[in-house]
């Protein structure tokens, strides 16, 4: 019973554990827990109500039997780059500092994960509960070694930084990568994210982040997923805010055959704030689900969700957005929107807002709507003399553009707009 | 310029259309009048190619080339343009932008190359001019949060721009104040040239004393039950469509 549940899990972890080595950054409770979670659970299938939609070991048995490992360390970074940022390069899971600016900026602390100061490591993996999904705990047991980013308190960062996450698969792989942000007291920073895949191989990446952003610390973040429809991936984002933190996050997936996000926030403190936003085109047979957990746990907070999604083809969306206020959290400001535009009889979506709410004075709306392009819209557009083909992309960029006007930063505005206008 | 010959339309399988007759030529403008219903908006969409009309008899001649064969924006790149009873909001899609596309798309589908943006600014501009419309309206979305009476200038300046040979002006004057009337009227006179023609359908005698037509249509029950000059719209002002209806009723 316990070998057939395993089973996947099993296989992936024979595959990589001899590249993997031992994570020397992780304790070895946790590490035994992890593996014993997995042991016990497997990777998630449909059984899961969490996983109903997106039968993650299903795919990972059809897609992956030949797993390998083989990876291409030459890559070129210079085209991914974007102006005025600092750039920092995750290769096949692990930082790269030579393919990384160098950078010295006060109050900024950059390392690999097993080159973080001894006090830090308490940090990792304090809120990502391995014994809360098998993504948690397969990347907790196997994670390359990712990277450490920390800012001082009230240190206002002077440039935005950029993660750019590279797979260079030479085989099927499986990648575990892993982030570490912490913001102190007060400090102030935008990271922005970019997932791509080179190569011509099949990829799964298995991304987990944790960021924390202590009292009065402001955490804006963008992560745009352009992994080619090679690209599988699960990412999860722990973040747990302290007092008065905000936390900005728009995630634009372009492409990519499975993409799951799981975006768990905790608002730990009293008038933090919490904003996530996404957008996503799901083409040919992808499969793209937004899995969001806003966990208001204390009085005065504020969340807000907007994901948008277009859905063309055979392709399947999912939202599934968890809103918990603790009993103790009165005066919650929670709202979420999910709206998305079907292109074709056999695109799906399920979209699902969950609201569990235990305190009596909060205000929490949802709602979630689907359709299909204003027909009215294209008519009048057509009757101007244009194309049935640019007067969709007219009609689905004006639709993304409420999610992609979110973005603060002008150039990656800028290149998100391009990228989504290619893709639609 | 059009021909259109024992037209039939139905929507759901219900008929709106039941044979209209009518011939346009350069230079003319032709008014459409007819009580609510009677399937002028209808003809409209279907010249236009709205294709939730379904056209099961007749025929379009439109410069020479069968329209009824044409997708709905290669009838507004020949050359024609209807201007909505209701123009369409389109949220998050600048007007610039659109016309822009527009004027290109048309352009591109007689061979001429995009137009460079400053003259493509400077016609704006000009056009703007004309129809009175703010110069603000240009950079917000389409139609959004417009008047109605914006509305309809707007869509008298998109003519402007676009510059078509055959125009449908559906009901541009219903809801207009007499200012804006008499700006929507000097729009197309100005545009008017003996190349050119105008469809003006319309409840009110008051447009065509700007606009004056050289022919008057009555249209009821899906059909051009009488037609003659500009007269005749000034007998339904007095009499009222009564008498039309009473005598057509039972057709
Ligand atoms: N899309 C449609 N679906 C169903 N009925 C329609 C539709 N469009 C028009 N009709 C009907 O056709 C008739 C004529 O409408 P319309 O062309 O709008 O008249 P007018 O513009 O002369 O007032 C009306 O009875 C109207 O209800
Ligand atoms: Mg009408």
């Amino acid at each position: 019973m316990i070998a057939e549940k395993s089973h996947t899990a099993q296989y992936i972890i024979e595959k990589i554990s001899p590249s993997a080595g031992k994570v020397a950054f992780m304790n070895d409770t946790v590490l035994s827990k992890a593996l014993l979670f997995l042991e016990k659970n497997g990777m998630p299938s449909n059984k899961y109500e969490d996983y109903k939609y997106c039968n993650v070991d299903a795919i990972l048995k059809k897609e992956f039997k030949n797993i390998e490992q083989k990876f291409n360390q030459q890559v070129s970074v210079d085209a991914f780059k974007i102006a005025d940022t600092y750039t920092l390069v995750m290769l096949n899971g692990h930082f790269s500092s030579t393919l990384s600016d160098t950078i010295s900026e006060k109050g900024l602390h950059l390392s690999a994960l097993s080159n973080m100061p001894e006090l830090a490591k308490t940090k990792l993996g304090s809120i990502a509960n391995v014994e809360s999904d098998a993504f948690i705990a397969m990347n907790t047991a196997f994670s390359a070694d990712g990277l450490y980013i920390k800012i001082d308190k009230n240190t206002v960062l002077s440039k935005p930084i950029f993660i750019l996450h590279i797979t260079a698969a030479l085989s099927e792989c499986f990648v575990n990568s892993r982030v570490l942000i912490d913001l102190e007291e007060g400090a102030s920073a935008s990271i922005y994210e970019e997932q791509i895949l080179i190569g011509e191989s099949k990829a799964f990446t298995n991304y987990l982040s944790e960021k924390f952003i202590g009292r009065n610390a402001k955490l804006n973040t963008c992560l745009i997923q352009s992994q080619s429809q090679l690209g599988y991936s699960v990412n999860t984002s722990q973040v747990a805010l302290q007092a008065d933190a905000h936390y900005d996050n728009t995630t634009i997936t372009l492409n990519g055959q499975l993409v799951r996000n799981n975006h768990n926030v905790e608002l730990l403190g009293e008038n933090a704030q919490a904003h996530l936003n996404g957008l996503f085109t799901a083409n040919g047979t992808s499969l793209i689900d937004n899995h969001t957990l806003m966990d208001h746990r204390v009085p005065h907070c504020e969340s807000n969700e907007l994901y948008k999604g277009i859905i063309n083809h055979k392709g399947i969306g999912v939202f599934n957005g968890k809103i918990f206020v603790r009993k103790d959290a009165q005066k919650t400001n929670a709202y979420q929107s999910s709206k998305n535009i079907l292109l074709s009889d056999d695109a799906t979506v399920n979209a699902k807002p969950q609201l569990e709410i235990y305190a009596n004075d909060v205000k929490c709306s949802h709602g979630t709507s689907t359709g299909k392009i204003d027909e009215n819209a294209m008519f009048y557009l057509n009757a101007r003399g244009i194309g049935k083909e640019s007067a969709k992309k007219m009609l689905l960029s004006s639709f993304a553009q409420e999610v992609i006007l979110k973005i603060e930063n002008p150039e990656l505005q800028e290149k998100i707009d391009q990228a989504f206008t290619n893709q639609i | 310029m059009i021909t259109i010959k024992n037209l039939h339309a139905s929507v759901d399988g219900k008929e709106i259309l039941k044979g209209i007759n009518l011939d346009i030529k350069a230079g003319e403008i032709h008014a459409i009048m007819g009580p609510n219903g009677s399937g002028k908006s209808t003809l409209s969409s279907v010249l236009a190619g709205k294709d939730d009309y379904e056209v099961t008899e007749g025929e379009v001649q439109f410069n020479g080339k069968n329209l009824l064969d044409m997708d709905a924006e290669d009838r507004a790149r020949e050359g024609l343009f209807l201007a909505f009873q209701y123009p369409v909001e389109i949220p998050g899609v600048s007007n610039i932008n659109f016309l822009k596309t527009a004027v290109n798309e048309i352009r591109e589908y007689h061979g001429l190359t995009p137009m460079e943006g400053k003259d493509f600014l400077a016609m704006v501009k000009e056009k703007q001019k004309l129809v009175e419309l703010d110069g603000k309206l240009t950079n917000r979305s389409v139609n959004e949060g417009f008047s109605g009476g914006e509305k309809k200038r707007n869509e008298i300046f998109q003519m402007a721009m676009l510059n078509p040979k055959l125009a449908i002006l559906d009901e541009t004057d219903s809801g207009l104040d007499i200012d804006a009337l008499k700006i929507v009227a000097n729009g197309v006179n100005t545009l008017k040239t003996k190349d050119n023609a105008f469809v003006v359908i319309t409840h009110y005698q008051r447009l065509l004393d700007y606009i004056v037509p050289d022919f008057v249509h009555i249209l009821y029950k899906g059909k051009i039950v009488k037609s003659g000059g500009k007269e005749l719209a000034l007998e339904l002002e007095a009499k009222g469509y009564d008498e039309v209806k009473a005598k057509f009723e039972n057709q």
